[in-house]
């Protein structure tokens, strides 16, 4: 009986707090577009996620372009076929280690500085104090972040693409013997658009997911210094499952197509 | 009979946080220019209360009228229009990490879109010299002041708008004493000279003594005493008794250490 009850207590728990989730972000965009808007923290906010994760999503996508090559060198000369290896590192990169790796690494760089900053501004007052300065903290605080967040991580996607390839690049031309030009042919003539097209819609939805896990788990945070770390806990753990999850929802969606 | 109407009318105000029944029919009226403490022990409610009439929590039951307008259960909308009447200082100032003190000062200003930059800093300027500070502060942090001049910073902040009705919470809360008498001469100089209706809530008399025309005592819930500051040392009430006088014998129950026997 108890188990059952336990059980249910975890489904309760866990529908109630999609829900929420949900009616925060769907609340924080309608309120948000009504404007007033607030472009000098948007800004802040795109320069932020955009360029201050430059270094750390562009050391991953190096190394993971490198190791893409070198493994399936290993692989494809059992084949017989390393020929292969320019095409299988773009279309890794483009379509699933770009956004996925970025999508963690932003995860848990911007996720977590979101939930932290929102969440001591709660537990300090400062957004009660926002609201009662006629300021809605959905509005000048949520939805900057979330539209950051949409419209930044693509871009960084598209730097990891870029990057990851030339990690390819650099293993194939100076390790395994490839020729420059031979490379990058290869790596162009089996690249479709629609491969890097899915990798960016990939981006945004993480983005906008990471954005909203930061924000939702700063609002609600209670309990002063403790709380704000719990908080952070959660907005990058949660942030991190949705990534990996919904990465295979919608590479289903792209593959059917 | 012709009583003017009271700013702020509160009817059987009732809050609880899970099991916890915070207010319990509280009943409160605010006359215009009053300045109003609501004294009582910590936990008691007294900032929920605040939180209730300006609708940053919803009461669970009751009414609360703002110069006739009812705040229990009215939409986002009236409450925004009704909050541009507030100003209110936070216990721990609550200013904005981010943002300079002029930046924080004009905060509201900025908000309301009415001023460029350069006229919302002057009058930022102009607002923190009412409080006794120099322009030189304007381009610090709120992370590179000491504990008063936040509170002075939060206090130029509830009055940049204008408003009509200030709140006050704990304005002397973990100031030295001297600290504390100045911001308690700033509250009562800042609500005379403006006219304006203020609620404070404390727990520290010196400073009820010095801002209050009015003192009302809440505790288990409701205002179990309300009357004007110069009756609350014979208000013939038990519990004021205790509570103005400090003593942790009486009606109000609180934990005895293990030594009181």
């Amino acid at each position: 009986m108890n188990a059952l009850a336990g059980i249910g207590r975890l489904t309760l728990a866990a529908c109630a707090t999609t829900g929420g989730v949900l009616i925060f972000g769907l609340e924080a965009i309608a309120r948000g577009l009504r404007g007033p808007w607030y472009p000098r923290e948007l800004a802040l906010q795109m320069v932020r996620i955009g360029y201050f994760s430059l270094p750390v999503v562009g050391l991953t996508a190096v190394f993971t372009g490198m190791v893409l090559a070198l493994q399936s060198y290993v692989g494809f000369t059992r084949f017989e076929a390393p020929q292969a290896i320019p095409t299988i590192v773009v279309l890794s990169m483009t379509r699933e280690l770009g956004p996925v790796l970025a999508g963690l690494m932003v995860a848990g760089r911007v996720g977590a500085a979101m939930a932290a900053e929102i969440g001591t501004m709660r537990v300090t007052e400062q957004i009660d104090a926002l609201v009662t300065l006629a300021t809605d903290p959905l509005r000048y605080l949520v939805f900057p972040r979330l539209l950051a967040g949409v419209l930044m991580l693509p871009l960084l996607v598209l730097v990891a693409d870029v990057i990851g390839v030339l990690g390819g690049y650099l293993v194939s031309v100076y390790k395994l013997g490839f020729g420059p030009i031979e490379y990058l042919t290869r790596t162009l003539d089996h690249l479709e658009s629609q491969d890097i097209i899915s990798g960016l819609v990939k981006a945004a939805v993480f983005g906008f997911v990471i954005a909203l896990m930061g924000c939702y788990q700063g609002y609600r945070s209670e309990g002063g210094a403790e709380g704000v770390g719990a908080a952070t806990t959660r907005a990058v753990v949660t942030a991190s499952i949705l990534v990996l999850t919904l990465d295979y929802g919608l590479t289903e969606v792209f593959f059917a197509r | 009979m012709n009583r003017p109407l009271p700013r702020i009318r509160i009817r059987g105000l009732e809050k609880a946080f899970a099991d916890h029944r915070v207010l319990q029919g509280l009943d409160l009226e605010v006359p215009e220019g009053c300045s109003l403490v609501v004294i009582g022990g910590s936990g008691s409610g007294k900032s929920v209360l605040l939180k209730c009439i300006l609708g940053l929590l919803e009461a669970d039951a009751g009414s609360i009228l703002v110069d006739g307008e009812e705040v229990v259960g009215a939409s986002e909308r009236t409450l925004e229009r009704l909050r541009l009447k507030f100003g209110m200082l936070f216990q721990g100032a609550a200013l904005f990490d981010s943002l300079t003190v002029w930046e924080n000062v004009a905060f509201g200003l900025l908000a309301r879109r009415r001023l460029r930059r350069s006229e919302a800093r002057e009058r930022a300027i102009a607002t923190l010299a009412e409080v006794g500070l120099g322009a030189e502060v304007a381009e610090l942090y709120p992370a590179e002041l000491s504990g008063g001049m936040k509170k002075r910073v939060g206090l130029a902040r509830a009055i940049a708008t204008e408003p009509e009705i200030l709140f006050f919470d704990e304005p002397t809360t973990g100031l030295d004493p001297i600290m504390a008498d100045l911001i308690n001469r700033l509250v009562r100089h800042t609500v005379k000279r403006r006219g304006a209706t203020a609620i404070s809530i404390t727990h520290d008399m010196t400073s009820v003594r010095r801002i209050a025309d009015r003192v009302a005592m809440l505790y288990g819930g409701r205002i179990i005493w309300e009357g004007p500051i110069t009756e609350i040392d014979h208000s013939g009430n038990p519990y004021v008794d205790q509570f103005i006088h400090g003593r942790a014998e009486g009606p109000i129950e609180v934990l005895q250490p293990a030594f009181a026997g």
